[in-house]
């Protein structure tokens, strides 16, 4: 909505600027290039001068030998392979980031996937139900702040395997905000769209489809952003113990070999694919809720 | 067997709080037959949109009954449509999908699909909303959106209308246009409609009887005003009507003289 009243305000301007003097034709080229001057300086050149800055302070403090941390030149020469090919595979176990990431990526959308069904089915039913929730509510408040990894050891007895209790670490340390997130947002649907709904006796699947889902979509989309940041917070960690062959695994690997240099590339690789996760997730909130608000 | 089309017999409402119960409607009784214009006339607080919501069935009452065509309403249900009064459209849903989605609830099994496509456009016809079918509700104004509410109860083919202060949050010639929009519609589809209001001019230009409502706790139906204007009504010729004057200063006589709102007198 914003968007669409802020665009025609440019529109008129040419349509007058044609009928005057020369004038005008120079000035919207400069305007557009004052504008995208004007959104470099403002937007883009912020963030690399504090990453310039940063990387600067990193390399003056930790160059010499003394040091037990690599600095940035030291990254690019012993790293430089995973740094400029993601996708290369030497062998079973000598493979670049990029496919690690996507290993890791696949355990966290079986994990997080599940725990975006099963949570807002669960919240649908807590939010419709004041009973529910007050039983509900003290025992998730406590379990969701129990840390990923103490999930392991249980999932681990239960599942006898590495691949599943990854999995369950996931959808175990998710699932808490989504269903937290969809029962307030099934609480707050207006008294007027159920009102709507039991006028035209909608059943309760077709209420769940037409009425809760779209009004509570972004409450739901604040959940599961959450819960798609602490997967992947959680598939980390507990690849690390799992093994495999995640990026988690990777990192605990290196450590094992002494390959500091290679951490730090993978540590860029996790900030960035967790970066991506959650604006990506935002994103479809956006579209999906679209309209929902007035 | 009772002949009377839409009969509330000895009606009463209280809602309970923890111990504390507040009776709302006393012994309502009102009949009202196929094809009236009823308005229900009252001050604030006086439970006239309580009353609407038991005929809707989005309460239950509390004892007495209320009969449609001589059966018991006790749920809500497409045969009594509701205009709200804040028009409750979907804000998620295009114009013309906040229509279809009563039109494919009531008449998804007894219409075709392209049957469904005219009776929705047909309906927006109505209200003269069929330019803006493409547009969220949140991009058209307060009377259209309230012209929007009106086409999806109408969609449902209702026994009963019923409007809850539908017009009370628009300007007033927007609310001019709405009334001309309503009386046209009542005269065309001959629908019986009951029509929540505060407005006195509204429910006299409107109603075929005016129910006028005492102040609450406990309100009752304090008289019911027949309206003899002959329709069609225009709203010029009407101002200097004798029964319209005549109709007018009752109303305002049992809602500022035997019954003042005692919070707003004071």
């Amino acid at each position: 909505m914003n968007v669409t009243t802020l665009k025609p305000r440019q529109v008129p301007a040419p349509q007058t600027a044609a009928q005057v003097l020369p004038l005008p034709v120079v000035a919207r080229p400069r305007l557009r290039l004052a504008a995208l001057g004007r959104f470099v300086a403002e937007r883009v050149a912020p963030p690399v001068v504090v990453l310039i800055v940063v990387l600067l302070i990193w390399q003056l403090s930790f160059s010499g030998g003394t040091s037990g941390l690599p600095a940035p030149t030291d990254v690019w020469d012993q790293s430089r392979d995973l740094i400029v090919d993601p996708f290369f595979v030497y062998g079973s176990q000598d493979i670049g980031l990029g496919w690690r990431v996507l290993t890791s990526l696949e355990r966290v959308a079986y994990g997080f996937g599940l725990a975006a069904i099963v949570g807002v089915l669960v919240g649908a039913v807590l939010g419709q139900s004041a009973l529910m929730m007050r039983g509900f509510d003290p025992i998730f408040q406590v379990l969701r702040t129990v840390p990923p990894l103490a999930w392991l050891p249980i999932s681990l007895a239960a599942f006898m395997d590495s691949r599943p209790s990854a999995i369950f670490v996931i959808f175990i340390t998710a699932i808490w905000p989504i269903i937290i997130n969809t029962a307030a947002g099934v609480r707050a649907i207006p008294q007027d769209y159920r009102n709507v709904a039991a006028v035209l006796r909608l059943n309760q699947i077709e209420f769940f489809w037409k009425i809760m889902v779209p009004s509570a979509a972004p409450y739901i989309f604040s959940g599961l952003r959450i819960g798609v940041g602490l997967s992947w917070l959680a598939i980390v960690a507990a690849e690390m113990l799992t093994g495999g062959v995640g990026i988690g695994f990777f990192i605990w690997d290196a450590w094992n070999s002494s390959r500091l240099t290679d951490i730090i590339v993978a540590l860029v690789y996790i900030g960035l694919t967790g970066f991506i996760l959650d604006r990506l997730v935002g994103w479809i909130g956006r579209v999906v809720s679209r309209g929902t608000a007035e | 067997m009772d002949q009377s089309y839409l009969k509330i017999d000895r009606v009463c409402k209280s809602f309970s709080k923890g111990a504390k119960v507040t009776e709302v409607l006393s012994d309502v009784r009102l009949t009202i037959d196929k094809g009236e214009f009823v308005s229900i006339i009252g001050h604030s607080g006086c439970g006239k949109s309580t009353l609407l919501n038991l005929i809707a069935g989005l309460t239950e009452v509390t004892t007495g009954a209320i009969m449609l065509e001589g059966r018991e309403v006790n749920a809500p249900g497409p045969d009594r449509a509701v205009v709200f009064q804040n028009h409750s459209l979907l804000p998620w849903l295009s114009v013309y999908d906040n229509v279809k989605l009563a039109v494919t609830k009531v008449f998804g099994a007894t219409k075709t699909k392209p049957e469904r496509h005219d009776w929705i456009m047909q309906n927006l016809d109505l209200v003269q909303m069929t330019h803006a079918a493409d547009k969220r509700p949140g991009e058209i104004s307060g009377g259209m959106r309230q012209r929007v509410g009106i086409a999806r109860a109408l969609a449902m083919e209702p026994k009963i209308l019923l409007l809850d202060e539908p017009f009370g949050a628009l300007d007033a010639l927007t609310r001019a246009h709405l009334q001309d929009a309503v009386m046209e519609i009542h005269a065309r589809l001959k629908n019986t409609m009951i029509m929540i209001t505060h407005d006195v001019d509204e429910a006299v230009l409107l109603a075929d009887r005016i129910v006028m409502m005492t102040n609450g706790p406990a309100a009752r139906i304090g008289e019911v005003l027949p309206v003899a204007i002959p329709r069609p009504r225009d709203r010029i010729q009407l101002a200097s009507h004798p029964d319209y004057v005549r109709a007018r200063e009752a109303v305002l006589r049992f809602l500022y003289e035997r019954h003042r709102f005692v919070e707003a007198a004071e």
